[in-house]
């Protein structure tokens, strides 16, 4: 285990702490690392200052209140706060409801198998490592993709490359990313 | 029940904007509604998610500054309880997926279908105005509603089966068409066909007749 995937577990461990026991100090430093980056993506989504305070706070209130959903075996926690953050981000920046699928019916267990969650968060890892990597251009779209709440039609008009340079770096960007995971 | 294998994706980029948020209501709920059905898009969505986690994760923070007692204040959300989400528990095993539950407010014998002509039915849903979604419902053997593409269109079959001239669709497969597209689907002779669209033009009264009204024997 490196450094990297030991912040994860670490990560997980918080989540853990929180779940079983309120631990106020693992939550402090969870929204430490969390809450300034969740404000960060709803400002890039539009949101200004003072409405992205209240839902990063809100963002991390809602991870405490669902510790008890967070499944390790499935999620890194900050894909888990990512999810929460963008969901938040449709319901206050788009008034819009966001449908969600069923429940797999297999939802978290209380003590997943360690060695799912140390995979699933190794795999979390390479990923991450792996959008580190990217070529400037690629990783660039790609956040914008994510952060800056614009339909690939909408980069092509900020970016002022056309539509088809965009879906097919977005594109690469992604086989790369499968590749890195392989 | 055995789950018919789905041989009819949603492609990449509807995933990518389910992922980061971008797509309109109408195209979330088609999204949620073939996740319901399907292993492999799923996992393709979770892995979408978790590039959107690794970026919040390598998002440089340091310019970013939380108001004072911004923590003290999130503790004291906390303390105030969760949110109540108000939410109709969801059936299992119905023909409709839970997303889809949710937005009928109840089961199949629950959705408000409007006579269009000819034994078709449908049920608009409520989503935001930027597309349109709705249940269509078909008789066995009939032709679908000739809605004239503009923009993209989704279908996904949810009960029954419908064919066109190239391909068959069944529970959980979902068509795609753009303007280009012309064709006349139909609905397998075996059963009444009940079907998701979701449209990002705006939704036509006029033109919902079948073109071509005709029994069809598909053996
Ligand atoms: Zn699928």
């Amino acid at each position: 285990m490196n450094a990297n995937n030991g912040k994860r577990m670490l990560w997980v461990d918080h989540m853990y702490r929180i779940r079983d026991d309120q631990d106020q100090q693992a939550f402090a430093e969870l929204f430490g690392h969390f809450a300034p980056r969740v404000k960060g993506f709803l400002i890039k989504s539009g949101a200004d200052g003072s409405l992205a305070e209240e839902c990063a706070q809100e963002v991390l209130a809602t991870c405490w209140h669902k510790a008890h959903m967070f499944d390790p075996a499935r999620a890194s926690v900050a894909t888990w706060i990512f999810t929460i953050a963008r969901n938040r981000k449709i319901d206050v920046l788009r008034k819009q409801r966001r449908p969600e699928p069923e429940d797999l019916g297999w939802g978290p267990e209380e003590n997943p198998d360690q060695a799912d969650v140390m995979a699933l968060q190794q795999e979390s890892e390479q990923l991450g490592r792996a959008i580190a990597e990217l070529p400037a251009n690629q990783r660039e779209l790609i956040e914008k993709a994510y952060f800056g709440d614009l339909s690939h039609s909408e980069i092509a008009e900020q970016t002022g490359l056309p539509l088809g340079t965009i879906k097919s770096r977005i594109r690469l960007a992604l086989e790369r990313l499968r590749h890195a995971m392989k | 029940m055995m789950e018919h294998s789905i041989k009819h994706h949603l492609t990449d980029d509807i995933l990518i904007g389910y992922a980061t948020g971008t797509l309109p209501e109408a195209f979330n709920l088609m999204v949620a509604a073939h996740l319901s059905l399907c292993d492999t898009c799923r996992a393709q969505a979770e892995s979408f998610d978790a590039v959107g986690g690794e970026i919040l994760d390598l998002a440089p923070s340091n310019d970013i500054v939380l108001e004072p007692g911004s923590f003290a204040a999130t503790m004291a959300l906390i303390a105030g309880g969760p949110v109540d989400e108000i939410q109709v528990p969801r059936v299992s095993g119905s023909v409709l997926p839970g997303p889809l539950q949710d937005y009928v407010g109840g089961d199949l014998a629950d959705v408000q279908w409007r006579g269009i002509g000819m034994g078709v039915k449908q049920a608009i849903l409520p989503t935001s105005r930027d597309a349109s979604a709705r249940l269509l419902f078909i008789p066995a053997g009939a032709a679908m509603p000739d809605h004239g593409h503009k923009g993209i269109e989704m279908t996904m079959v949810l009960q029954g089966a419908f064919q066109d001239e190239d391909d068959y669709f069944a529970r959980g497969d979902v068509e795609i068409a753009d303007s280009d597209m012309h064709h006349t689907p139909v609905a397998d002779i075996h059963e009444d066909c009940i079907c998701l669209a979701v449209s990002d033009a705006p939704l036509e009264f006029q033109g919902l007749l079948p073109k071509i009204v005709q029994r069809f024997a598909r053996i």
